[in-house]
């Protein structure tokens, strides 16, 4: 069982966390976005091979959601950060 | 090609099986094609032999990272069927179940189809409602579904408890008869011998590192053996749809998630229907070998590992339990996933690209392999002709720019 370090509570096994997919942000402007920019936004990913920026909340224990860089090839979570903590070290292993 | 025939078995058997010729060569890659397919799954095979059979491009190569068939179409679980909600999606769906139902004559290789039925159950009267709707829906599209009483699902399927004190227990069920299972690794190799004979080149181990597109127009893909020009090039790279996207510049709406599968330990014949059930989560069948073949629900969050997870693996197992408690002293004898792209409609990604010459055909999600022989066929029609076929228009790239969508997710009930 793999553990993934929430920024609240510290590690944890990861059945007490869901995915929330891709980290993704709404256009800024939503009156002027024009068709291509809210299409990006709702069906459009990078869809990373590799470190890929996630959002995952506790579910079944604190309920935030955080950040998390999870490398899709080998499933490691290598960092996790609280979503106001735009940067820093974070939370993970580092690994 | 040697025609496999009871006459070639007999030959061969008074040679003692020592002269049988190779299903396909292994030939050295060329300098230049007319069309190079990436990807030699099932999709790309089939691609590869209608652009041969049907409009006479035999100059064609596939490209393949690894071994033929080695991907998501040595992984699935084998379902094939075409009970789908809306009209675009049953039409193409169909016309796939059609050619599977033709294709062991056609390529002279037992695929092994095996029309068993697909039944869909309901355990509340809310969900047999939906699936009556279901049911019509299918049936206004002119495809065969029968709506079952729970005695008539215990008369096809006896493992199944139909008390009143089983966990979940049967409200009803419906069944499409011409649905089935195929054997997997047979479509991609008759699919291979059957375009080797028409001239097509099968490499393997050669993955496509780059697409060389100047004037946004492709010239050429970039191998692990070396460059090669082209005319057109087809991506049929389900699991790695994004990859080679983002090589040629531009982005798809997909993401890639592990599927996993398993099976039990062989036993004596107890089932020949598929069974699933959208709220347990789960379908089953028994192979021919006799294994329980089962799934159940993705695993959390984007991947390209090609592992599943063992908590995903024990949520499966316990929904196959809670819906056949009986199995429940077998062993699980092997566990695997596939990679499948899964588009926001859950409807495949087929035909032009942004980049002209080059083709897409991806983003199955989980239903790829009962799509194989349209996806193929019409994706080799798109090819040949620069047009999308009839069949895919509705399924193009541009729909998540237009905003058509084909929601078979909210409708079908397919539970992913």
């Amino acid at each position: 069982m793999q553990q993934i370090d929430c920024p609240w509570c510290g590690k944890r096994n990861e059945t007490e966390f869901s995915c929330g997919g891709e980290l993704i942000s709404r256009p800024q402007d939503a009156l002027g976005a024009d068709d291509k920019a809210w299409t990006d936004y709702l069906y459009f990913r990078t869809n990373t091979k590799g470190v890929h920026t996630e959002v995952w909340r506790h579910t079944f224990g604190c309920r935030q959601w955080f950040k998390a860089e999870r490398n899709t090839l080998t499933h490691q979570v290598v960092n996790t950060r609280k979503l106001s903590e735009e940067t820093g070290e974070g939370h993970g292993d580092h690994g | 090609m040697d025609s496999y025939s009871l006459f070639s078995l007999v030959k061969h058997a008074l040679s003692g099986h020592k002269n049988w010729q190779p299903a396909w060569r292994s030939p050295k890659l060329k300098p230049h094609y007319d069309v190079v397919i990436a990807g030699a799954g099932g999709h790309g095979l089939a691609t590869a032999y209608y652009l041969a059979k049907k409009h006479g491009i035999t100059k064609v190569a596939v490209l393949e990272k690894g071994w033929l068939g080695g991907g998501n179409t040595g992984r699935n679980t084998q379902a094939i069927r075409s009970n789908y909600f809306y009209p675009e999606a049953t039409e193409f769906f169909d016309h796939s179940l059609k050619l599977y139902e033709n294709l062991s004559q056609e390529l002279n290789y037992n695929i092994m189809l095996s029309q068993r039925g697909t039944l869909t159950l309901a355990h509340s009267e809310r969900e047999l409602e939906g699936l009556q709707r279901w049911v019509t829906a299918i049936q206004i599209n002119g495809v065969d579904s029968e709506f079952l009483t729970p005695a008539e699902i215990k008369e096809l399927a006896p493992v199944i408890d139909i008390s009143k004190n089983a966990r979940f227990p049967i409200a009803g069920g419906f069944i499409q008869r011409r649905g089935g299972i195929a054997r997997h690794d047979a479509v991609a190799w008759s699919y291979a011998r059957g375009a080797d004979a028409l001239g097509v080149d099968i490499i393997q181990n050669c993955a496509v590192t780059g697409l060389d597109i100047r004037n946004n127009k492709i010239q050429g893909v970039k191998t692990a053996q070396g460059t090669i020009g082209c005319e057109r090039v087809g991506l049929t790279v389900a699991g790695h749809t994004s990859v080679l996207a983002e090589m040629a510049g531009f982005q798809v709406p997909v993401t890639s998630m592990a599927l996993q599968a398993m099976v039990t330990e062989p036993m004596k014949p107890f089932l020949n229907t598929m069974i699933a059930s959208p709220v347990v989560h789960v379908y089953m069948h028994q192979s021919d070998r006799g294994e329980l073949v089962f799934g159940g629900g993705a695993d959390t969050g984007n991947s390209y590992a090609q592992r599943g997870s063992v908590p995903i693996l024990e949520e499966n197992a316990r929904a196959i339990l809670e819906l056949f408690p009986c199995v429940s002293r077998m062993k699980l004898m092997r566990q695997w996933a596939g990679i499948v792209d899964v588009t926001p409609d859950t409807m495949p990604v087929i035909g032009k690209t942004p980049v002209d010459g080059l083709y897409i055909n991806g983003g199955w999600g989980t239903g790829g392999f009962k799509a194989i022989p349209a996806g193929g066929d019409t994706l080799a029609c798109t090819i040949a002709r620069d047009k999308p076929h009839s069949l895919i228009e509705k399924f193009s790239l541009e729909r998540f720019r237009s905003g058509e969508l084909v929601n078979e997710a909210a409708s079908s009930g397919v539970a992913h």
